[in-house]
């Protein structure tokens, strides 16, 4: 199975305007590596899903997420966002930016993945990490690590 | 505490399992036990009966319908919704916890109320709190409440048939001689089929539509028992106990047994499928369980268990109390009139009611081709009248105090006049069914007291049924209604009473089952 987050897929110092902004930037990242086929499908899909319900997470985390027709393989799009960027979380801007990206079909596996990422996040210890991580291929590993995917 | 937990959102893959873990955090920090079932995208993987069974508590941290949630039924529980858990753990738990503190203490009538009240609809009537006696009570109301259309539909059918047939309608369809004229037996087989390669033609020919309506009426009475028996099981242990509750209620109605047997074999076959379905068996087989494996076994394991255990003593008993009043040769009229009474309104149309109506109908044969009247006519009386009182008493009871019984129990007892009045002691099931212990001794009294006083002012009667509609062959009638009236005013009376000493649980009870109606609904 691809791993879910690999270096190509983690902005390590993103500057952005505002939740969409650091989406669509997030989501240039996976479709670059070829996980997103259709960047502008993809986007809708997520803006969709955040119109529900805002993803702004305690903790300083911003968590765009879909299912989507257009994505190929589960993918995890990481950003620091140092200056903050507002998810409509009600503890303040979101420093951490996660875009989970998820085929609609397929089997339950990478749910699974995505489940154990989920419970990570509400970890101190686990956003800790990923914001003293030098690189972004620390992050990366880390992150892979701990949700398991090989 | 212990608290179980359910979360779910839109999506499943992220807020469900944020919320899991952001409550199992906030409870072990706070000292509580909280497991959570995450219904997401991943699939659910179900919390433990154990777990369920032993939690104080319950949190709904759902924004998607919660599967299952009868499982829960009865405990107290909070319903933030998915977002409040991811954002607020700590302040969850504390509101659950506090949830559990004010929560009415198990046991208490509140606490059953609310088991009540609360939404148990995917099991039936399976609540985990309340105690023994109370799931046995709502298993039976499951029953009774499925049983009561089948008797007000088969009751009044039948009530119609002699309305517009007179007692000759029996002779007429079932066979036998009226008014010197010898019929044959063209319904006894039905529904299966007509004996004798008879028709619809020739019922209607020999029955007349007075016929039809009788058939139609004892059609919907052999089920009554299967009904019964059926949704006792179904209460028990879900759909899989329905077949070996519907088969052996059949059994019971077919071996004389009567709704008592069905009582038995309601009780049976829910046991044997709950028991099924909570084995452990390889996963190959598991697929096949509700459908086959369970089905099969407890409707054999209920067949025999019928056949074998309940059918042969109840035909022994039959044989034995049916000698046993034949020989009762030197006891007084008014004697024999109280036993005979005390028999009917036992089982209401089961098998000691059977023998006590059977001994009058033969003696009243006999007697009417031998000596044309005499005591055999008057021991036929006081069986009709003490078989009128049982449905007549439900009706006045449930008239005078309704607050002791649930919405189909007082609606079972406006059909119960026109039941008992035309004599189907079967309109008072639902009651004796429902609160045996209560109901059946006051049916007996009230029956012994109008069997006796009917022997006493020595009313005749020349036909083996139809209740008010055959008066015109009744001598002495008003003193015959007098009995009749007595009798019905006693075991009204006795049956307020009794149900009145326990009214409280009666009331939850109905509450219950209202809510459960208005699930099925």
């Amino acid at each position: 199975m691809t791993d879910l987050i690999t270096e190509d897929l983690v902005i390590l110092d993103l500057v952005a305007t505002d939740k969409v902004d650091a989406t669509r930037q997030l989501a240039q990242k996976l479709k670059a590596a070829g996980r997103v086929t259709d960047l502008d499908g993809f986007l809708a899909d997520v803006a969709a899903r955040e119109a529900q319900m805002a993803t702004g997470m305690p903790g300083g985390i911003g968590l765009p997420h879909a299912r989507s027709d257009y994505v190929t393989v589960p993918s995890l799009g990481l950003a620091r966002v140092p200056a903050g960027v507002d998810f409509g979380a009600p503890d303040g801007p979101a420093t951490l930016v996660f875009l989970i990206a998820a085929p609609t079909g397929g089997g339950s596996e990478h749910l699974t993945i995505l489940a154990a990422l989920a419970r990570r996040l509400v970890r101190p210890a686990f956003r800790q990490t990923i914001i003293d991580a030098p690189d972004a291929a620390a992050v990366a590993s880390y992150v892979q690590g701990e949700v398991g995917g090989q | 505490m212990k608290f179980v937990a359910v979360t779910s959102c839109p999506t499943g893959i992220a807020h469900t399992y944020m919320a899991a873990e952001n409550l199992e955090q906030a409870g072990k920090a706070a000292g509580h036990d909280v497991q959570v079932e995450t219904q997401g995208s991943a699939g659910t993987v179900a919390l433990s009966d154990d777990a369920i069974a032993a939690a104080d508590g319950v949190i709904y941290a759902a924004d998607l319908e919660v599967k299952g949630k009868g499982r829960f039924a009865g405990k107290p529980y909070i319903d933030v919704g998915v977002k409040k858990a991811v954002h607020d753990g700590p302040g969850v738990i504390a509101a659950a916890v506090a949830a559990v503190e004010n929560a009415p203490k198990a046991g208490t009538p509140e606490a059953a109320a609310m088991a009540a009240a609360a939404p148990a609809a995917s099991s039936g009537a399976t609540t985990r709190n309340v105690g023994f006696g109370t799931k046995v009570r709502q298993w039976l109301m499951t029953g009774v409440s499925y049983m009561i259309p089948f008797v007000a539909a088969g009751g009044i059918l039948i009530a119609l048939g002699f309305m517009f047939g007179g007692d000759g309608v029996v002779a007429k369809t079932y066979g036998g001689t009226f008014e010197g004229v010898t019929y044959t037996n063209i319904a006894g087989s039905l529904p299966v089929g007509f004996p004798d390669g008879q028709s619809f033609d020739t019922l209607l020919t020999q029955g007349g539509f007075a016929g039809i309506l009788f058939v139609l009426g004892k059609i919907a009475f052999l089920l009554l028992v299967p009904i019964l028996s059926g949704f006792i099981a179904f209460g028990i242990a879900d759909r899989p106990g329905l077949v070996p509750g519907i088969v052996g209620g059949l059994l019971a109605s077919v071996l004389g047994a009567g709704f008592l047997g069905g009582l038995i074999s309601g009780f049976a076959a829910g046991a044997i499928a709950y028991y099924m379905t909570r084995l452990r068996v390889p996963k190959g087989v598991r697929g096949v369980m509700p459908v086959v494996v369970i089905p099969l076994v407890s409707t054999f394991v209920v067949g025999l268990f019928m056949i074998f255990v309940v059918g042969k003593p109840v035909a022994a008993l039959t044989t034995w109390l049916t000698d046993w009043l034949t020989g009762l040769g030197g006891t007084t009229a008014i004697a024999l009139g109280v036993i005979l009474g005390l028999m009917m309104g036992f089982d209401l149309g089961g098998p000691v009611n059977k023998v006590a109506y059977t001994f009058a109908a033969a003696g009243l044969t006999t007697a009417i081709a031998t000596t044309g009247g005499g005591p055999a006519l008057q021991i036929m009386a006081a069986v009709m009248a003490a078989g009128m009182t049982p449905p007549l008493g439900m009706a006045l009871a449930t008239a005078v105090r309704g607050k002791l019984f649930t919405e189909a129990e007082r609606d079972n007892g406006l059909a119960c006049w026109l039941l008992g009045a035309s004599f189907i002691t079967e309109g008072a099931i639902p009651f004796a069914a429902a609160h045996p212990l209560r109901i059946i001794p006051s049916t007996m009294v009230g029956a012994a007291v109008t069997g006796g006083l009917v022997m006493a002012f020595g009313s005749e009667l020349r036909a083996p049924h139809g209740g008010f509609w055959v008066i015109p062959l009744i001598s002495q009638p008003f003193l015959f209604i007098l009995a009749v009236a007595i009798g019905t005013v006693v075991t009204a009376a006795m049956t307020i009473l009794l149900m009145g000493l326990d009214a409280k649980k009666t009331e939850e009870i109905a509450e219950y089952e209202d809510a459960t109606e208005g699930v099925a609904a």
